[in-house]
């Protein structure tokens, strides 16, 4: 029998410690398959941030450090510059991408560093116990927007890769969501265009993805998943929203 | 080797890329700009090196610990009120053990407080700075030559004990222009530190972090960086005496504030009055070894600081209660004159009754 799927070679083989129906776990399945696939393994760097995903470096097979909140696209920069030759990643939460990191991701993306953010927008804080994040939905309840998220108090649900886009360092940024299969499949292929992007040295690379948090939105992973479709995506269209590659679509 | 005329800010820049700088990232703050723009006009263009004007101090730090991170020797600079932004990086640096070296030109505070020198951030410095349990080596030149000499061993200094270093500097320091030799060449190659991160090529992949879960696993670390700082305690003090021998006053100060003070202890010196000096040139480890064996030869300190008073306290605890620490500083800026500080030294001569010898 031809063996079709297994547990990615770069995926430790340790448990996860994330929640049922977590979207981090199926981002880090498919990020270490594709650093595989891509044979980037001996070239990759990436910096998790703190939050749920703090401890992303127990799981991916490839070189990592730790961040301090916010600065991920900071400290890969440092990074980069010192070793172009390394393929470098954050990963961020929406609270360290978009409210204490805005001005690194910004400024970074402005000087097209030749870096990949993937940002995981599950518009809440996870690891704090699910607090307001930049990209918490308009009346979205959270535990420090009890009576639901006001634009009148609260301002409104950030877009930041689309403000990112406006930028002209960067070159490849797409919205994908993990929950369903075809959009898993998107994913990954938004992420090797955004590695791509940055190994022909053209630029800032950023792939936003719409990740459940079951426990903090109080859901079943089953409900968490419609949310996603249902809510988040009116708020978050899916799609490629700057793509200044010049490539066209291989697949 | 033949001397250049230089001003401060731009004696470390140019010491910096003798020792090998391969990147720096800081912010404009006055009074160290020429610094940076000496870095953006001399780093920026050498084979393998970088230069980024940040967007801030916050992210110039940690544009530095990810250069360390990779490997490369790395430096931010700024002034009083850009450090304070960069503590979480520091800490970080420290907990991470990687190598950088940070350059404080400091400036009068609290606040935003004012361009002129000053020596307010000595408890900043020396205490740490930012969150957690630990410690940074921290040099303290008072000349441009000093600059340059302490600012390579302070990148010598960070990837011997894996470490931050900083450098606290002052306004004067960084604006005066003096003569400097600089006793190094530019190395051919740069150096790279061997466990960094470089991607996992022909080894296991690495990890560099501190958090845990498990707070004995925190707590380990924490022993390894007490026993890391206690060898550097012993190996890397470093402290100038100046006629300290048959001293009855021993004035102590450091940085722009022991130039000042040697002016006035050698007027001193010609009106009869024995009184010398001790300089510590490392603030931490803060030489008190050498402080309390002064203690020996006289009772009577003047702590001269050009702030309220924050080097005292470690005259103090060196002194054991064996000998008398007086304090006279000019906070904010002001930069006092020789001949005040020979006043102050002249009028506790005398008070003290030092003029016949009991």
């Amino acid at each position: 029998m031809r063996k079709v799927y297994s547990r990615p070679r770069l995926l430790k083989r340790v448990p996860f410690h994330y929640c049922p129906g977590c979207g981090h776990s199926i981002i880090h399945r498919v990020m270490t398959e594709l650093i595989d696939e891509m044979n980037l393994q001996d070239k990759v760097i990436g910096i998790p941030p703190p939050g749920c995903s703090v401890f992303a470096y127990h799981y991916f097979d490839v070189d990592m450090a730790e961040s301090a909140h916010g600065r991920g696209a900071a400290v890969a920069t440092g990074i980069k510059r010192a070793f172009p030759e390394a393929i470098v990643f954050t990963y961020q939460g929406d609270g360290d991408l978009a409210a204490i990191g805005t001005a690194e991701t910004i400024h970074a993306a402005n000087r097209g560093e030749r870096i990949t953010a993937i940002f995981i927008n599950n518009a809440v804080y996870g690891m704090t116990g699910g607090q307001m994040a930049p990209t918490t939905l308009s009346d979205q309840v959270t535990t420090t927007t009890p009576y639901g998220r006001d634009a009148n108090l609260e301002g409104y649900p950030i877009r930041m890769s689309e403000i990112v886009a406006l930028l002209r360092g960067a070159v490849y940024i797409e919205r994908t969501a993990v929950n369903s299969p075809a959009n898993i499949r998107k994913t990954k292929k938004a992420i090797r265009k955004a590695f791509q992007a940055q190994i022909d040295d053209l630029g800032f690379s950023l792939v936003e993805i719409l990740s459940p948090c079951p426990t903090n939105w109080r859901m079943t992973p089953l409900e968490s998943w419609q949310w996603i479709d249902k809510e988040m995506t009116k708020e978050f269209p899916l799609g490629v929203i700057k793509d200044i590659t010049g490539k066209t679509d291989a697949d | 080797m033949t001397k250049v005329l230089m001003n401060g800010n731009s004696t470390i820049g140019e010491a910096a890329i003798r020792a090998g700088c391969q990147c720096y990232f800081g912010y404009p703050i006055t009074p160290q700009n020429e610094l940076t723009e000496y870095m953006a006009t001399h780093l920026s263009r050498r084979k393998g090196c970088s230069f980024i004007q940040a967007e801030s101090e916050i992210a110039a730090i940690n544009m530095v610990y990810g250069a360390s991170l990779a490997g490369a020797r790395a430096m931010t600079s700024s002034s009083s009120p850009g450090i304070s932004l960069k503590q979480e990086g520091i800490s970080y640096l420290a907990a991470c053990e990687l190598p950088a070296v940070i350059v404080n030109m400091s400036r009068g505070g609290p606040g935003l407080g004012s361009i002129s020198a000053s020596q307010s951030d000595y408890f900043q410095a020396t205490r740490g700075g930012g969150h957690g349990d630990y410690r940074t080596i921290v040099l303290a030149p008072s000349s441009g030559q000093e600059l340059a000499d302490l600012t390579h061993q302070a990148f010598d200094l960070a990837d011997k004990y894996l470490i931050p270093v900083i450098v606290l500097g002052d306004a004067m320091l960084g604006q005066m222009m003096e003569p400097v030799e600089f006793k190094h060449e530019a190395p051919d190659e740069l150096p790279i530190r061997s466990n960094a991160l470089r991607g996992a090529k022909g080894r296991p992949s690495r990890i560099i972090k501190t958090f845990t879960s498990k707070p004995a696993e925190l707590e380990e670390i924490n022993w390894s960086l007490s026993r890391r700082y206690q060898l550097i305690k012993k190996e890397e003090t470093a402290c100038e005496t100046f006629l300290v021998e048959d001293a009855r006053l021993i004035v102590v100060a450091f940085g722009i504030a022991a130039r000042i003070a040697k002016g006035a202890i050698k007027n001193a010196r010609s009106n009869g009055l024995r009184v010398g000096m001790l300089r510590p040139i490392t603030l931490w480890p803060f030489p008190s070894e050498k402080v309390k064996d002064s203690a020996k030869r006289t009772k009577h300190f003047l702590v001269f600081e050009m702030n309220m008073g924050q080097m005292i306290e470690d005259v103090q605890l060196a002194l054991e209660g064996k000998g008398e620490a007086y304090f006279y500083g000019r906070p904010g800026g002001v930069i006092p004159t020789p001949s005040e500080v020979l006043r102050v030294v002249s009028r506790l001569y005398h008070q003290k009754g030092l003029k016949s010898g009991k």
